[in-house]
């Protein structure tokens, strides 16, 4: 008989300790984070890896040589390089030159291995983040700017 | 040993057994030696050698380790003894060989394809499979009540036996595959009477994406990125174990600092990892406060992972001989901060769930697996350790820091689902500890060592393990000397814990059911695969 | 303290100079019809908005933000969507009383909603057993339960079914109880009267101790009587789905979800009629003004500020607790709710015997 009555204040006790934490809970400032909203504000790890992109300098010249790297070294076939070879203006050698270079964001599984390759460090990852597109084909992308 | 085992010296070296010799091999080791534990058993296709089975044993008293592979050369109708009555771990794992291999099992009561539909034609990861064999099937799978099974006979031949799953009058409900309490797809047949639990049949294989067979097919470098898709709570250590296999078998020692890297990396995913089991534990079990907390705080984990590596549940960040980047400029303040603001948000736990009647009373006592059942189905982690049996990787084969920092191996001897949560809880404890011993003295030096561009095994085989969030994630290689491995095997840590679920929701409730799901603490794409 | 019944008393006596008196409590019943349904849907819209925000504080983050200021027209959206989806009728059911459950669910919750005291004057069903028929029309929600589980032909839905039936039937044990505890300190069932007599007291400071249990019985037992956490055994969603109401859609599935808010919210206006005083504002015997300010607020007002609390305090114990088990729900009553409350009953019954009250 006493230990049933102690059964039940250990028990109210418990769920007593419990609603207390819910209760400061209640009371504190709520984490949520208002995405589009905050865009503004919105702080992204600088290693984050959003998508793949090849940067220009100001004269619109990348430093991809079309070596194919990348590409051999690609996972899931993501990458597709196009390259011709046209005659260099300075030695006049014939020379590899790249021609297009798709990116594939949508098999894409952001596992370094092309900018491992790279030798040039002419691909790097971005922080975008914001992917969405309504069609699968949109979401294959011309890196180099032609 | 046995006069017919041939000692094959390639790699971590291995005994080759004849099938004929086998059964009686494993029942004296089984039986005499001590040898309980079934680390992995996994399906082989020799080519000309035929179809066999690889068995990593472990005796748990002695920690001694042995290695077996036997063969079948006959591949159209290739059978193995079965040794699910000595390691019950085996009844999925000879499944699985079935399955892929289309090993007969002599013996097994129940052989089933378990990843692959019914009606799936051929075995995909022999090497002389036709991919076209199976174009995709819009076509609904049937609902198999009856389970086949090859009985020895007097002779030596064998007959296939049928036996019935589930009678007609049962009440058979589906849980899963799409179900909030299953963690994924993952699917139960559950016979009940009235609430209380008969006997469950377990489905897997709705996220099996082949991923040992593209391996394969695959550079080393390249099969990286799979580990990190597996368990996808425990992509540090799994792609740890890759690494660490790879690396063995080239002979590549890794600098310190890279060995330090990976031991906070592992702690921290566990953080992670177990902080997520609380959290889904008690949304399973209705307290859907303990599930934000959890959340909120592991959030706290994934921004210091995010900052180093660039992913939050895919982190790509382990590579062969280092890592990808090297830590974070602010990565060590930030983790000292995350374990100071930890250590008292744990007592919130305990506050609202642990403490809390309704909590206790549904998993004291629940779903309990005894110590010998743990060993047995090889259980590990802290559902092993939950159980009493002290199944730590990082104690019984310490890698990386592990045998160099102090940490207390959490055990418990109730195997009940309070005991199998509380193994979690203490363990983020724990992990805090290691983590808060090596963050203060990372060594300088390389994060990446120098590795050929191309690489290459030697011929061999190695089997590297890691306790990973939910138990040991191993990492069986197969070399024959090229660039991509010849077979890859991971050994998954939640196939084991599904594997044990029948035996441990017999007579109890739906709602233990969840209860026990959410205390083993499986995840589906570590079972799939 | 202003008394609706003044406005109710002069439009019937404005109707019944203007039409036979037949006909005119005809038109009356029509018209108090329509306001009741009209104030259980907003009554069942506010209760869906503090749900949402009172359990997202809880929760650490903040609920609807984004459909008007504070999210506050996301209900009234969703009950638009609601209206616009397909019912889906299941192969192999009963489609007869598949249809009809629902209606038998949110019909028995109606009549239940009817019964509370609003404001003085403002009583619709008023009876002098007020109490038994309130207890009377919620059962019938049981049955519509039932069948919403045993006609979808899911055996999801039948396992919950069949929880909230052995469920909800021991409950209502436990809130009779609870309820006849008060009863036997008022001597009357009518609401109205309950309300009165709570004038120079709440009952839950005159009954003091065996008020007190009572109330705390009341809870957990109607907590458990509408399906709600820890007591959601037949939704479950992490068992069952959902539960009963798996295999509805649209606005049949509408129905058993406003019914369930509404349900919460009778059982806290009854509870905050028996022991909160109702409309009756807080009176402390010997303080006047203070007594007279408190009567400058309306009735309506005090009755559901002290219903809404009482949601609150319910909503704060289902977002804290997890859910128990079929065989612990039975033990928490039968072994603990109703011995606790039979005692309490036989403690208030020798209360008032020797008039130990305030």
């Amino acid at each position: 008989m006493i230990g049933y009555i102690k059964s039940i204040f250990r028990a109210l006790a418990s769920l007593l300790t419990g609603m207390k934490v819910t209760l400061i809970e209640f009371f504190t400032p709520k984490i949520t984070e208002q995405y589009p909203e905050n865009r503004a504000t919105l702080k992204i790890n600088g290693r984050f890896c959003g998508e793949l992109v090849m940067p220009h300098d100001e004269n619109g010249k990348n430093r991809c040589i079309a070596c194919g790297l990348c590409q051999m070294a690609c996972p899931n076939g993501a990458i597709k390089i196009t390259s011709a070879m046209e005659p260099d203006p300075e030695t006049g050698r014939q020379k590899k030159h790249l021609v297009k270079y798709e990116y594939d964001l949508g098999s894409c599984m952001f596992c370094h291995l092309c900018v491992n390759a790279c030798p040039h460090h002419a691909i790097e990852f971005t922080t975008d983040f914001e992917h969405a597109v309504f069609t699968r084909s949109k979401l294959i992308k011309t890196l180099n700017k032609q | 040993m046995e006069a017919a085992a041939v000692w094959s010296d390639a790699g971590d070296g291995m005994f080759k057994v004849p099938a004929g010799a086998f059964r009686a091999l494993a029942e004296r080791l089984r039986k005499e030696e001590g040898f309980d534990f079934l680390r992995s058993l996994t399906g082989m296709d020799w080519g000309e050698e035929g179809l066999g089975c690889v068995y990593h044993l472990e005796n748990t008293s002695t920690g001694e380790n042995i290695v077996l592979a036997t063969a079948d050369p006959d591949r159209d109708n290739a059978a193995l003894p079965s040794v699910h009555d000595l390691w019950k771990g085996a009844l999925i794992n000879e499944r699985e060989a079935y399955d892929f291999f289309g090993i007969k099992f002599i013996g097994h009561p129940d052989l089933r394809r378990f990843f692959l539909r019914d009606d799936w034609k051929g075995y995909p990861l022999r090497k002389d499979y036709d991919m076209s064999l199976n174009p995709l099937n819009m076509e609904n799978e049937g609902n198999e009540d009856e389970a086949p099974g090859y009985e020895m006979t007097p002779d030596g031949g064998y007959i296939l036996k049928r036996h019935p799953l589930f009678e007609e009058e049962e009440y058979v409900i589906n849980i899963g595959p799409q179900h909030p309490a299953t963690h994924g797809v993952l699917r139960f047949r559950v016979s009940l009477e009235g609430e209380t639990i008969k006997k469950i049949d377990v489905h897997s294989g709705y996220i099996h994406r082949g991923i040992e067979k593209l391996c394969e097919s695959m550079t080393y470098p390249q099969t990286l990125g799979f580990t990190d898709r597996l368990d996808y709570l425990g992509a540090m250590q799994n792609r740890h174990a890759l690494c660490a296999c790879i690396e063995k078998a080239m002979g590549l020692e890794v600098s310190e600092r890279i060995q330090y890297i990976r031991t906070i990396m592992d702690e921290l995913q566990r953080i992670d990892s177990h902080l997520l089991f609380i959290a889904c534990l008690c949304q399973d079990m209705g307290a859907l406060e303990v599930f934000f907390l959890g959340f909120r705080d592991r959030e706290k984990v994934l921004d210091i992972l995010e900052q180093t590596t660039g992913g939050r549940l895919i982190q790509t960040y382990n590579t062969i001989g280092g890592v990808q980047a090297d830590i974070h400029p602010d990565f060590v303040r930030k983790t000292k901060e995350f374990i100071k603001y930890m250590r008292p948000k744990l007592r919130e736990y305990h506050d609202i769930f642990t403490g809390n009647v309704i909590a206790r009373n549904r998993l004291i006592g629940t779903g309990v697996l005894s110590r010998e059942d743990a060993i047995s189905f090889g259980a590990t982690g802290g559902t092993g350790r939950a159980s009493g049996w002290a199944c730590d990787v990082r104690k019984r084969h310490p890698y990386a820091m592990y045998g160099k920092v102090d940490f207390q191996e959490i055990t418990f001897t109730e195997g009940d689902c309070f005991a199998r949560y509380m193994v979690r809880v203490k363990e983020i404890e724990q992990s805090l500890n290691i983590i808060e011993q090596l963050v203060d003295n990372i060594p300088e030096g390389e994060w990446q060592m120098k590795v050929k561009p191309v690489i290459k095994l030697p011929e061999g085989a190695w089997y590297t393990a890691v306790e990973g969030s939910r138990g040991e994630f191993g990492v069986y290689l197969e070399s024959r000397g090229d660039k991509s491995p010849y077979r890859l095997k991971f050994r998954s840590t939640g196939l084991p814990l599904v594997s044990c679920i029948d035996t441990i929701s017999r007579n109890a409730k739906i709602a233990d059911l969840i209860a026990i799901g959410g205390t083993l603490d499986y995840v589906v794409p570590d079972i799939d695969r | 303290m202003f008394d609706f019944g003044i406005i109710t008393g002069w439009i019937h006596t404005q109707l019944t100079s203007l039409m036979p008196e037949g006909l005119a409590i005809f038109l009356e019943c029509v018209l108090i019809g329509i306001c009741l349904l009209l104030l259980y849907v907003v009554i069942a819209i506010i209760m869906i908005y503090m749900e949402r925000k009172v359990c997202a504080a809880f929760q650490c983050r903040l609920g609807p933000t984004r459909v008007g200021p504070w999210g506050s027209i996301q209900v009234i959206c969703d009950v638009f969507k609601m209206l616009t989806k397909e019912i889906i009728s299941i192969r192999h059911s009963d489609r007869f009383l598949y249809n009809l459950a629902p209606y038998i669910v949110i019909l028995a919750s109606v009549m239940a909603f009817a019964c509370l005291p609003i404001s003085r004057g403002l009583e619709i069903l008023d009876f002098n057993v007020g109490v038994l028929f309130l207890m009377a029309a919620s059962s019938i929600g049981i049955v519509g339960i039932l069948l919403a589980g045993w006609s979808s032909n899911s055996k999801y839905s039948l396992i919950g079914a069949m929880r909230s039936g052995a469920q909800m039937i021991s409950y209502e044990l436990s809130v009779g109880l609870s309820i006849l505890t008060i009863v036997v300190l008022t001597d009357t069932m009518q609401f109205s009267e309950i309300v009165m007599r709570q004038a120079d007291g709440w009952f839950i400071f005159k009954g003091h101790i065996p008020a007190v249990i009572a109330f705390i019985i009341y809870l957990i037992a109607g907590n458990a009587e509408v399906n709600r956490g820890p007591f959601d055994l037949p939704e479950a969603e992490s068992e069952l789905t959902a539960g009963y109401h798996t295999e509805y859609s649209g606005m049949h599935f509408g129905l058993f979800y406003v019914a369930e808010f509404v349900n919460l919210f009778i059982i806290s206006g009854i509870a905050a009629t028996i022991f909160l005083g109702g409309w009756m504002p807080l009176h402390i015997p010997g303080l006047d003004g203070f007594n007279a300010v408190m009567d400058a607020i309306p009735g309506f007002i005090w009755f559901f500020a002290k219903a809404f609390f009482v949601v609150w305090l319910l909503m704060w114990i289902k977002w804290t607790f997890p859910r128990l088990r079929i065989d612990q729900i039975l033990t928490l009553e039968w072994k603990y709710l109703v011995p606790i409350g039979l005692l309490n009953l036989l403690l208030m019954v020798i209360v008032v015997v020797f008039n130990l009250h305030f």
